[in-house]
């Protein structure tokens, strides 16, 4: 018995598999990435690819090494042995390289790190004009399309001190899409959150992956996961555990972490 | 029938907000709630109002009610004359006000002091008030045109200005010459130093460092001694800087190392996340500094860093161990005038002084009490 017609595959978002096999450029290459903090092993021989238009979350407990190998894309972190090849350009302590890489790689924290000393607009509009110099004129035009774009474009005047705190990490999704990066790293942005707040943050990255934004996600909201992943990665120890498809990972994890770490946490 | 259980409950009609309880707004209301309301407070603000009596009562009486306001000569001050115990001796200081604002600054080019003055007050009086706009030209011209203007206009041997060599100019405009030199000259190298010493290049951290140690490790006193009388023998033969300028030097120096520190400890409260945030967005270390880092930073350290401005301020009045005649230094030159020795001169004339450094300190401090405010409100 064969099916031989060729269907259409569809991805998880609904979306034509076609925007991801027509991109087949590699986004971001980690090859044999070892770092220590000090004596402590925290990445141990990580090696990934992700290629454009893909969505990682990456999942595990806490200490395995999930966000330090996030911040080594963007060079917040260092490492002491290994590669990191991100577009096209390797990551090395050449300073114009890694602002190069900052400028197309978007970043979203935990606790936000927005500036509280400028506007919600100043925020967004601070490194287009002092990055890429654009004029402020555009980079106003473009800030308020970004704040319509996570739906709060009416706090564009206020003080992040003024908003609540998914109104303020949307912001920072907001601030970091100004730059029109071709990569998005998330680092746990809903863990700081109070539960009403997790699904409106959650629903702007739905809405940016339909979009077809590469993303690199840390997260435990499986949920998310579920709807918009496209690969699942388990880290723990530092290293890459298990790396398969949501629904698979889910409903047949391989690894003894896997099923341990699944079996502790709700999905 | 309900399904609710018996220990459950469901609101059915919401509470809107109401008034809080009324409370006693007048004056009178306030002490007697805040001062008098036991026996321990009445009695502890019966002692402090007595305590401040018997301070403030003296105090008054010799600056305003015993003292001589007109006179010409010792004499007018002297309780014979005056029929009553003398207060303060204003004559002396109505004579001596010249001196005592300008030194022995020629009086014919007095006006150039008094234009410098002018601008001054024209140029920061917009710059204080929040409201008024064009903050960055009113700074630029403030900070980098006007101290050039000032400087040609009170040095001169320019444009048709006849020179005035440093060492005739005294009193208060020594003191403010100096203050402000020094205040605007060591922020920003105060800051650089800060940065430096936070820096991952060890050459730059040692250099750092080392500074900050070696001019907070030296007495300002020594620092003024040395600028002015040794650093000469140090220099190349025709080389000459002049006196005053070396004194500059020297104070601008000395308060960057402390205005380091202070700085420093800003920088040291600035969460992680802010530099992270910065440097995920592609901002360079220099613009991360400038625009997120120490607008934050240097706001902390407000309070810390008008301390150093006003006892720089203050601090001005030892460059009299090198002969140059600041307030104080021309003051004390006064004394020696026998045409005004009485016993109240001396009173009088640090009553004077003493008015004119609270004045100013106490309008700085305010006003940075006031800027405070005005940044926590957002």
């Amino acid at each position: 018995m064969s099916n031989d017609v060729q269907q259409p595959s569809i991805g998880p978002l609904g979306e034509a598999a076609d925007i991801r096999t027509t991109r087949n450029e590699v986004a971001i290459e980690i090859v044999g990435l070892n770092k220590w903090f000090g004596a402590f092993h925290v990445l141990r021989d990580v090696s990934l690819q992700v290629m454009r238009g893909e969505r990682i979350v990456v999942c595990g407990p806490s200490g395995g090494g999930k966000s330090t190998l996030l911040r080594c894309i963007n060079r917040i972190e260092s490492w002491q042995r290994g590669r990191v090849i991100v577009d096209g350009v390797e990551l090395t302590d050449d300073l114009k390289k890694i602002d190069e890489i900052r400028r197309e790689v978007g970043m979203v924290f935990q606790h936000f790190n927005l500036f509280p000393h400028l506007t919600v607009l100043e925020n967004c509009m601070l490194a287009p004009v002092w990055v890429r110099r654009m004029p402020k004129k555009e980079a106003e035009a473009i800030a308020r399309h970004n704040l319509e774009r996570v739906r709060i474009p009416e706090q564009a005047s206020k003080y992040p001190a003024q908003l609540s705190g998914g109104q303020q990490q949307r912001v920072a999704i907001a601030r970091a899409l100004c730059m029109q990066p071709k990569i998005m790293l998330f680092d746990e942005p809903t863990s700081a959150l109070d539960p009403e707040m997790v699904r409106e943050v959650l629903d702007t990255m739905v809405a940016l992956a339909l979009d077809g934004m590469t993303m690199v996600v840390v997260s435990h909201e499986m949920g998310f996961a579920r709807q918009a992943a496209t690969r699942m990665i388990l880290m723990d120890a530092g290293q890459i555990i298990e790396v398969n498809e949501p629904e698979a990972f889910f409903s047949n994890p391989q690894h003894e972490r896997t099923k341990l770490f699944l079996s502790q946490i709700l999905h | 029938m309900t399904t609710t259980a018996p220990s459950g409950f469901v609101r059915d009609e919401m509470i809107a907000p109401a008034e809080p309880p009324h409370v006693r707004a007048s004056m009178l209301g306030w002490i007697g709630e805040r001062l008098f309301n036991s026996f321990g407070n009445a009695t502890l603000t019966v002692l402090g109002i007595v305590g401040l009596a018997a301070l403030a009562w003296p105090t008054l009486r010799f600056l305003l009610l015993d003292a001589v306001w007109r006179g010409t000569e010792r004499t007018d001050c002297l309780a014979e004359t005056v029929g009553h115990d003398v207060g303060a001796c204003w004559p002396f200081i109505w004579a001596k006000f010249d001196q005592l604002m300008y030194g022995f600054y020629p009086a014919s080019e007095r006006w150039r002091p008094n234009l410098v003055y002018g601008f001054g007050a024209l140029l920061l009086a917009p710059l204080l008030v929040p409201r008024v706009p064009h903050k960055t030209l009113n700074a630029v011209l403030f900070f980098g045109v006007f101290p050039l203007v000032a400087g040609v206009l009170l040095v001169g041997g320019v444009f048709g200005l006849p020179e005035v060599e440093t060492r005739l100019w005294g009193g208060l405009l020594v003191t403010l010459v100096i203050s402000f030199t020094g205040i605007v000259g060591s922020l920003p190298l105060g800051i650089l130093l800060a940065l430096g010493r936070r820096s991952d290049l060890p050459v730059v951290r040692s250099a750092s460092v080392v500074f900050i140690e070696f001019w907070r490790g030296v007495p300002l006193i020594t620092v003024l001694f040395f600028a002015t009388y040794m650093l000469p023998l140090f220099l190349p033969g025709n080389w000459k800087i002049d006196g005053l300028l070396r004194v500059l030097i020297g104070v601008i120096l000395f308060s960057a190392a402390y205005l380091a520190e202070v700085v420093r400890a800003g920088l040291q409260a600035i969460p992680r996340g802010q530099f992270e945030g910065a440097m995920a967005l592609g901002l360079g270390y220099w613009r991360m500094m400038g625009l997120i880092i120490l607008p934050q930073a240097l706001r902390l350290v407000i309070p810390g860093l008008v301390n150093s401005f006003i006892a720089l301020f203050k601090d001005t009045t030892l460059v009299l161990i090198v002969a140059i005649f600041d307030l104080l230094g021309q003051l004390r030159a006064s004394f020696s005038d026998p045409n005004w020795a009485t016993p109240a001169t001396l009173f009088t004339g640090f009553a004077f002084a003493g008015i004119i450094y609270f004045v100013v300190s106490f309008a700085m401090s305010r006003y940075a009490m006031f800027t405070e405010q005005r940044l926590r409100a957002r």
